[in-house]
């Protein structure tokens, strides 16, 4: 079951693709990428993490079990549609900081509900995932 | 204000969330679905007391807009409808304390049943034909897991047959929202409205009319498409059956009404006989389908189609007598079959089965339950002063009156003779007869008093419902009969909407 060779390669990728997942949903704005990819390359990562070294340990590097990454990510986006609100406007419109941040660019509630996004995406890929290897 | 269109949508979601959160605390969630379900229907409640008093509401998510953005619209027949999604929600939340097992819950019920309720609001309140496919969707992806939840033989069996039948009406509605696109340029009902709806039938819009046609038609489970849901709706445990047969197949019929009301207008007048003899077999069919019945969750589920042909036969005579007729007929049977399906799940709970022969008796054991029972099988058959009474006799009324529908007529009033046979039957035999075994039913374990009340309270509140429109009518006859003014002259729909008169 346990490759050397995966489980040395994971460490090194692991960190790689979360990363590289959390740089998805950043430029996904204007560009290719978003909350969905980037919560499937994440998954995908911890998925990688449980084939080399098992679900439990899976589980341990998540610190929270994929059903409250789901509720927490349906929750992130509600209260991005649900913020205008407090403001008069309609439910699920832009708003934006008025200057730009280093590093994470023009925020405002889109990015947040494609945090959302990235959440719900991971936690339910993970879910599925995890339940499946579970099982065997 | 228009804000509060959100509502029925945001309430839902947030109960949602919030049961995923408690997860592992069963009666937390209970707790949380009851105060989701009491909100919802007090939102759904002010959306229709300002829609009759403001007229036709419109909002855009995110203020992007009419053609171009995610549109809502609630006049007053999507927001009556809302209304009533809202009250069969919290009905069915207080009859699930008692009745649901303990392995659905731990299963994820609770949320599942959010989000069926967000996708049936929505599917009432969009302006937007691509929004009102996904809103289709949110519902039937919940109401597939609520069938198969649980996973013994027969549920699977109803559940496969469900899923295959509504992924083809899926697919078919994606089909004809895709076509008709590339000829219109927009999905926005109001605007596809202001350019279809006076103009000439002509190139392949009868053809994307039929599809959506046939798409919605499999979901309102018409002749000759119904057969899937006396074949998987007594699968599923008792309240998921009631809330199945309140509001998915009445989404269905919403949406038939809508769009052909709103848009394929034209088509809708020149196909009149056709649909007029769809309404009038699947009325007979369900109906002849039920007498043949011995097990009453198959024998209500025909009745289900059987309902279904009245509300098409409103949609088919296109009067706004008809059309009110339909809509008050869609009121009275979601409380009527609904107080029938509960009043079922006791019956089930009570003696462990549902097959008319193995039942009897029940009547002296139980005279609440079996009066109940009675009072909704006759409002269900039309008998005054119920609430079925003044249903039918709008329709029958505005068939005599166009002068050339008196077949149609006919076969609506043999229809419910027959449904008052069927009921007669079931009654008796469940209740009435002398029971199978000689004083079997003496010896039943009675249900404890909580259990019960929790169970009977609902079933109660739907009876006295039909009584009570049976008894006055007249409100809620004003508002039918205004929601059928406004969808037959949508000007104000359009207004709403895109801001410019058609």
């Amino acid at each position: 079951m346990s490759s050397i060779i995966l489980s040395t390669t994971i460490r090194l990728l692991l960190p790689l693709l979360l990363l590289f997942s959390v740089f998805l949903l950043l430029r996904g704005h204007n560009e290719p990428g978003g909350g969905f990819v980037g919560g499937l390359v994440a998954a995908a990562a911890i998925s990688l993490y449980a084939l080399a070294e098992g679900v439990e340990a899976a589980h341990r590097i998540l610190i929270v079990n994929p059903r409250q990454l789901i509720a927490g990510g349906l929750l992130t986006a509600l209260g991005s549609g649900i913020i205008p609100l407090f403001l008069g406007r309609p439910f699920q419109s832009g708003l934006w900081l008025p200057h730009s941040l280093p590093v994470l660019g023009h925020v405002g509630t889109p990015l947040l509900f494609d945090l959302g996004v990235y959440l719900l995406v991971a936690g339910m890929a993970l879910l599925i995932v995890l339940s499946l290897m579970e099982e065997e | 204000m228009s804000n509060l269109l959100f509502l029925p949508l945001i309430i839902p979601l947030a109960t949602a969330v919030a049961c995923l959160l408690a997860w592992q605390h069963r009666s937390l969630q209970r707790v949380i679905s009851l105060i989701g379900a009491v909100f919802l229907l007090l939102a759904a409640a002010v959306l229709l007391v300002t829609v009759q008093q403001e007229g036709v509401l419109s909002v855009q998510a995110g203020g992007w807009s009419a053609p171009f953005g995610i549109t809502l619209v609630a006049d007053l027949f999507s927001a009556l409808m809302v209304c009533v999604a809202g009250g069969m929600g919290l009905v069915v939340a207080i009859y699930a304390l008692a009745d649901t097992e303990a392995e659905y819950e731990r299963l994820g019920y609770h949320p599942l049943m959010q989000v069926l309720m967000l996708g049936v609001c929505g599917s009432f309140l969009t302006g937007d034909l691509f929004n009102l496919y996904v809103w289709f969707e949110t519902m039937l992806i919940a109401s597939f897991v609520l069938l198969a939840l649980g996973g013994k033989r027969a549920q699977m069996e109803g559940a496969i047959k469900y899923v295959v039948l509504n992924l083809i009406a899926s697919a078919l509605f994606l089909a004809a929202v895709g076509i008709l696109y590339g000829v219109a340029g927009t999905l926005n009902m109001a605007d596809l409205a202001r350019m279809l709806r006076e103009s000439e039938s002509s190139g392949p819009i009868p053809v994307i009319a039929i599809l959506f046609f046939i798409a919605f038609g499999i979901k309102a489970a018409v002749f000759p498409l119904f057969f899937w849901l006396p074949a998987s709706y007594h699968t599923a445990p008792m309240a998921v059956t009631t809330i199945f047969s309140a509001l998915l197949t009445k989404v269905g019929v919403y949406a038939l009404i809508r769009i052909f009301t709103l848009i394929f207008f034209v088509e809708l007048a020149a196909w009149q006989p056709y649909i007029l003899a769809i309404a009038g077999l699947t009325m007979v069919i369900g109906v002849l389908g039920a007498v043949a019945q011995d097990e009453m969750r198959r024998l209500l589920s025909f009745h289900i189609v059987s309902q279904i042909g009245y509300l098409i036969m409103g949609l088919g005579l296109l009067t706004p007598l008809a059309l009110g007729g339909a809509i008050f007929f869609m009121v009275h049977v979601i409380a009527a079959k609904s107080a029938l399906f509960l009043a079922t799940g006791m019956v089930l709970r009570l003696t462990g089965t549902t097959e008319l022969k193995k039942l009897g008796g029940l009547y002296r054991h139980q005279p609440l339950l079996a009066g109940l029972f009675l009072v909704a099988a006759l409002a269900l058959a039309g008998i005054p002063p119920l609430s079925g009474f003044w249903a039918k006799l709008a329709l029958v009324w505005s068939g005599l009156e166009s002068g050339n529908h008196y077949l149609i007529v006919a076969v609506a009033l043999l229809v419910s003779l027959l449904t008052l046979f069927s009921m007669t039957k079931i009654w008796a035999a469940a209740f009435w007869k002398e029971a199978v075994v000689k004083g079997a039913t003496d010896t039943l374990p009675p249900l404890s008093r909580r259990v019960f009340w929790k169970m009977a309270v609902p079933t109660a509140l739907l009876t006295a419902t039909t009584v009570l429109i049976g008894l006055w009518p007249e409100p809620l006859y004003a508002l039918c009969m205004d929601a059928a003014r406004q969808l037959l002259l949508p000007n104000a729909y359009i207004f709403a909407v895109l801001g410019v008169q058609p």
